[in-house]
């Protein structure tokens, strides 16, 4: 799309109709890529492994259910949704609780320190759970954590804390002073104020940090990996890993537990993306 | 690390509004108010002050001390042998390949994301029809879980699979390899894969940047007589310069810690001799697999240094700039 002819300046109030048919092309491009393979997953999960390895890149014929079905009622799926859905929600009400209440005191009270404070939490951008994963089985080994909920649940909040406080503080501050006065006014204390107005105001910012620390949660898998050893306790992630290193052998079988793994985490982003892009705007833009 | 950073900004505090009482009064309430604003100021923070603490920077506190144990996990480390496990690691050629491994998927990402990045966003930034339907889907593999992607993969990639028959269907039949187990290829298949999955993440942060271009901007170069195309390049790159700066370091970052994909998609033999492990994988092994735990957690000491270091050059030479910016550094 290089050189293009320039419309008079009057035309171009809402520009960029004229290379409609181009931007369908490259946006479709790009969204095949995007997308294809998942689309592959989720149909071939209607084949038999046989059909998969006569024509890896063929359609369904005939259309079978029998590995969706397989899938739902007889392996572990519904108690690793289970076990996935618990330590998603613990940990997304544990980082809104922590982090609404951290970023409220660092965005509207003056104290010494507060900046201080602030750095301290915004250092743990640069401590990546990746790394820290060793030491932290320790520690929760020595807690007698391992093989709980807890043991997921708690440091994801940890680590999840850092990033929620940053993108929630600018919100928070932004809500004008007047507000707050007239709350006082109104005889509510500082923390009435939060309770009554920042919370309802804030809303967006408090969706998108939620959002992020579910869809986080729900696809974690090193820590799960590390500290969930009991199989009773596994996380849908552990639980794709495990079925596709089992039955190796059974493709069909993979692809249709690895479509409804994912199912879950589609659905819900497709119900919140604006959120999250909104709330990433309001992080870009500080 | 200072509070530089340029997602963050200095928030606007707020006393309370002094009351007018009499003077004789005002200094006991006052004590009163201040004390009440402590309590509130400390009981709101504590919790997350706690957990923070706790489970992000104690652990790696203890990582530097076990890194510096012979210690097989059992008891209380008692072996201890200075920085013997540092020597080791970098004597190790698997720890080096890891090392260039990271290295790989480091600029790969950044090389490769960014220009595909760019260009998306700027064309899904662009008015059409159904433009929500596509962005929708550009973010489809972002998110994948790691595991998921890493799996279904996995399955297109293996020898004569998906991947193989469609290229063979292309024409392109000469050129399939065996992409998870040709040691001199599957680390750039790893990094296929990532940029696969993360491209839609840079896409997002640029597509977030680009809204935040007053439209006065582009509708000024429009009246000025620039064609859409030189509107992207002197008004949108320039003011874009910011987010990217933030998207290259997020990805940098992430590169370094990569785990998920590699440990799912590629195969523990190729891994194990080094051909696609990374500096995460390598720990995860050698720590908690094969109970090498001092070892283990001096590799994470590794991983962590360069991951701090490379931050904190990144901020220093390249964010400190976007402070002072007046398109980001401005207060909400």
């Amino acid at each position: 799309m290089a050189a293009e002819s320039v419309p008079p300046p009057a035309v171009t109030r809402r520009p960029l109709a004229w290379s409609t048919p181009l931007t369908y092309a490259l946006a479709l491009a790009v969204a095949a890529v995007s997308i294809a393979p998942v689309i592959y997953v989720i149909v071939g999960g209607f084949r038999t492994t046989p059909q998969i390895i006569a024509d890896p890149a063929g359609l369904p014929d005939p259309w079978v259910w029998d590995n969706y079905v397989r899938v739902l009622t007889q392996s572990d799926f519904w108690k690793q949704a289970f076990n996935s859905a618990v330590i998603a929600l613990g940990t997304t009400a544990g980082v809104v609780v922590l982090g609404v209440c951290a970023a409220f005191v660092l965005a509207r009270y003056t104290f010494r320190g507060r900046e201080g404070l602030y750095t301290f939490f915004t250092l743990g951008l640069l401590f990546p759970s990746g790394a820290a994963i060793l030491p932290l089985y320790l520690m929760l080994r020595d807690l007698t954590l391992i093989n709980s909920y807890y043991a997921v649940i708690l440091p994801q909040i940890a680590f999840s804390l850092p990033l929620t406080i940053v993108i929630l503080r600018p919100f928070l501050s932004a809500v004008p002073r007047e507000l707050e006065d007239a709350a006082a006014i109104d005889g509510a204390g500082r923390l009435g104020f939060l309770w009554r107005i920042m919370l309802p105001l804030s809303r967006p910012a408090l969706v998108t940090v939620g959002v992020l620390a579910f869809v986080a949660s729900w696809n974690a898998f090193l820590l799960p990996l590390l500290v969930l050893g009991d199989a009773d306790l596994h996380t849908l992630p552990l639980g794709v890993q495990n079925f596709s290193s089992q039955y190796t052998s059974d493709t069909a079988g993979i692809l249709a537990f690895t479509s409804l793994a994912m199912l879950p985490a589609l659905l819900f982003f497709t119900f919140a993306e604006k959120q999250i892009v909104g709330g990433l705007q309001g992080a870009v833009k500080g | 690390m200072t509070s530089t950073n340029p997602i963050l900004s200095p928030a606007g505090g707020a006393d309370a509004p002094s009351a007018g009482l009499r003077p004789s009064r005002r200094s006991s309430v006052r004590a009163a108010q201040t004390r009440r604003k402590w309590y509130e100021i400390v009981g709101l923070t504590l919790p997350a002050v706690i957990v923070y603490v706790m489970f992000v920077l104690v652990p790696m506190g203890f990582a530097v001390y076990y890194s510096l144990f012979r210690w097989r996990g059992i008891g209380p480390p008692t072996d201890y042998v200075g920085f013997d496990n540092y020597v080791l690691a970098f004597q190790d050629p698997i720890f080096l390949d890891a090392l260039r491994n990271n290295a790989i998927i480091v600029v790969g990402s950044l090389v490769v994301q960014g220009p595909i990045a760019l260009a998306v966003a700027l064309l899904l930034n662009r008015r059409f029809r159904g433009r929500a339907v596509f962005r929708l889907i550009v973010f489809v593999p972002y998110v994948l879980a790691e595991v998921t992607a890493g799996i279904m993969w996995k399955l297109l990639l293996t020898d004569n699979g998906t991947v193989d028959a469609l290229m063979r269907s292309l024409g392109l039949g000469s050129l399939v390899r065996a992409w998870l187990a040709d040691l001199d290829i599957v680390i750039w298949t790893m990094l296929f894969v990532l940029t696969w999955k993360y491209v839609g993440f840079a896409i997002i942060l640029l597509l977030a940047g680009l809204s935040n271009v007053p439209p006065e901007l582009t509708e000024a170069a429009a009246i000025d007589g620039a064609s859409w195309w030189q509107t992207q390049r002197h008004v949108m790159l320039p003011l874009l310069g910011p987010t990217i700066r933030i998207w290259m370091f997020l990805s940098m970052i992430g590169s370094l810690q990569a785990f998920e994909v590699i440990w799912v998609t590629s195969v523990p033999a190729v891994r194990s001799l080094g051909a696609s492990a990374t500096m995460a994988t390598y720990m995860v092994d050698n720590g908690f697999f094969a109970r090498l735990w001092g070892y283990g957690n001096a590799v994470a000491v590794i991983l962590f240094v360069i991951s701090f270091v490379a931050a904190l050059l990144f901020q220093r030479f390249l964010l400190r700039r976007d402070i002072d910016g007046a398109v980001t550094g401005r207060v909400n």
